[in-house]
């Protein structure tokens, strides 16, 4: 295959398709109670200098208790995939990262975000390679599909190619240029679910985002849960169980772990909460106290909720017909 | 709020209402949040009921009854016909199946080509921008994009500072030849001075209509980039009655965008 174009961006995690398949063999086949706290779960699989991701994405469905806790365990030089709203803007913020494959991190309505103004423009985030939203989504399908790459026809022609680490090849089949992106294994991954079981059994309502990718594509994977059920529960709906339990490697229960973000069919956004993170976000002291006040200061995540309250979590709660 | 005033408009409500008008019945369209999700809705209302509207994390199809604060929110498919995923999305229209796709950008250019990434030098930013999302994907596989923008100088430029959703790229040939799909690329610019498309031969922008009460040499003041414009230029419409009922009762009637 002849080589068109090489982006000139790092490639900051090389997928090793063989290391990988020896690691899933190894990885627990048993029904194994994986059932801990926030606290465990990132202090025993996330390590420093990992390479990790989350979904969905700040505003919905996102392990934002598991991202507060990341934060209060001060696990450094993260390097990141993202496409994120509120989840990276707080790790940008609390300083966490180091390299990002990033898609996009911005506050969607409420603009640009500062926390990655200030991380990328002052060089603290260094490298940050592009892709497209799609395309970081087919990077993980490729490690999930256990192949090295993924020709899509993303990202061709532009800048975007140009600071990625894909390469564009003549396709020996067609003759025509295509983009290879290269599958993007992850250290550990991030994932909100509605239900799971203690197994990791885990089912997802709504739109599964890239849930299903992603899951397939870690080396160890975090799932938060809305609530734990009974195994016969799960095996009452399988097809609705996007991530099965082998993938998993903690089952964290956290009730509106999605917070101050939404978790369809059950709770809407706190806009105020949002509002609060855009506002403070702007300046680096005003980013400081807010991680002081709703993360550092509280000890876990039934601190947090006690915090923000159980009238007004209440009041989020979905009132909607399904 | 309510009816009153009805005939004074504001510019989101004249973009809102000038892009809705694109949009077609039974044909399928890939929508952001903001103001192309409110055109979508209100033509849904108006005159295109069919319109299949598809998120890219998955909802296709929903009924636009709320209005989503994010791409990925309930109502983003509420009451749709299928909730999948980003993969999904973004693979149907790589396959083809999307007509309409809508972009935004701090900067374009005149070949449309978007930028959403830096404003400066890449390497040293003045401003770093989110990025692509899912823009770059948009540009790339939908059969014809819709860039939605404010029309001042410093936004239509020569040359964008990163290109991050191609357009035309450099003009004729240029798409093609970087390997993306034949037939594909920008279709109309909606601002808030005009509506503007490509000239068929050389891929510029053109002028096609100024927005009520615009004259034809401002909107090419207030463009960065020599504008080719059409022989014959006409007055786009302003916003009905019944458009403006539609959107600020039923389409945003919490007042959240416009």
């Amino acid at each position: 295959m002849r080589v068109i174009e090489c982006g000139e961006g790092k490639l900051i995690q090389p997928p090793d398709l063989n290391g990988f398949r020896e690691w899933n063999r190894n990885k627990p086949k048993a029904l194994i109670d994986k059932q801990m706290n926030e606290s465990e779960a990132i202090d025993r699989f996330i390590q420093d200098g990992d390479y990790i991701g989350t979904e969905l994405y700040g505003t919905v469905r996102c392990p934002m208790s598991l991202v507060r806790e990341v934060i209060r365990q001060g696990k450094k030089n993260l390097r990141v995939a993202g496409q994120g709203v509120m989840e990276l803007d707080m790790l940008l913020g609390a300083g966490l990262v180091s390299a990002l494959d990033i898609t996009y991190i911005g506050l969607e309505v409420y603009g640009v975000s500062n926390c990655l103004r200030r991380e990328v423009e002052n060089g603290r985030v260094n490298p940050c390679v592009e892709w497209s939203n799609a395309g970081i989504a087919w990077r993980f399908k490729a490690a999930a599909m256990g192949v090295p790459f993924i020709p899509v026809r993303s990202m061709l022609g532009s800048d975007t190619l140009r600071y990625s680490a894909a390469k564009v090849v003549e396709c020996p089949f067609t003759g025509e240029p295509i983009a290879l992106l290269p599958a993007l294994i992850l250290d550990v991954g991030l994932i909100h679910v509605h239900r799971a079981d203690r197994y990791g059994n885990a089912q997802i309502d709504g739109i599964s985002g890239f849930a299903a990718e992603m899951a397939r594509a870690c080396k160890r994977l975090i799932i938060s849960t809305e609530e734990i059920v009974d195994t016969d529960l799960i095996r009452q709906h399988p097809d609705r169980t996007i991530i099965p339990y082998y993938l998993v490697d903690a089952v964290v229960e956290a009730p509106f772990g999605s917070h101050p973000g939404e978790m369809c069919y059950r709770y809407c956004r706190d806009e105020d909460g949002i509002k609060e993170w855009v506002k403070a976000a702007k300046e680096k002291s005003t980013t400081r106290d807010y991680l002081n006040r709703y993360v550092y200061s509280l000890m876990n995540h039934q601190a947090y909720l006690e915090f923000i309250g159980k009238s007004r979590l209440a009041g989020l709660s979905y009132s909607g017909g399904q | 709020m309510g009816s009153d005033s009805v005939y004074i408009y504001n510019p989101t409500e004249l973009l809102i209402c000038s892009a809705s008008r694109l949009i077609q019945d039974n044909t399928t369209a890939f929508i952001g949040t903001g103001i192309p999700m409110l055109a979508a809705a209100l033509a849904q209302k108006m005159h295109a009921p069919n319109l299949i509207a598809v998120f890219e994390f998955g909802g296709t199809g929903a009924i636009l009854e709320k209005l989503p604060m994010a791409v990925g929110e309930e109502n983003t498919f509420h009451k749709a016909l299928v909730a999948s995923g980003i993969c999904d999305t973004v693979e149907t229209a790589q396959r083809g199946f999307i007509e309409f796709g809508f972009l935004g950008g701090a900067q374009i250019d005149p070949y449309g080509n978007l930028n959403t990434t830096v404003i400066g030098d890449y390497c040293t930013p003045d401003v770093r921008l989110p990025g692509s999302g899912g823009g770059n994907d948009v540009g790339s596989h939908c059969w014809r994009t819709i860039a939605i923008m404010r029309h001042d100088r410093r936004k239509f430029v020569e040359k964008v500072d990163f290109l991050t959703t191609p357009g035309y790229i450099t003009g004729p040939g240029a798409r093609i030849k970087a390997g993306l799909p034949p037939g594909t690329g920008p279709y109309r610019v909606v601002t808030d001075l005009a509506i503007l498309g490509y000239h068929p031969d050389s891929l510029r922008m053109m002028l096609l209509a100024t927005q009520p009460g615009i004259s034809v040499e401002y909107v090419v003041k207030q463009t960065g980039f020599d504008l080719v414009v059409a022989d014959h230029i006409h007055e786009n419409p302003e916003p009905t009655h019944e458009e403006l009922r539609i959107l600020r009762q039923e389409v945003d009637k919490d007042r959240l965008y416009i």
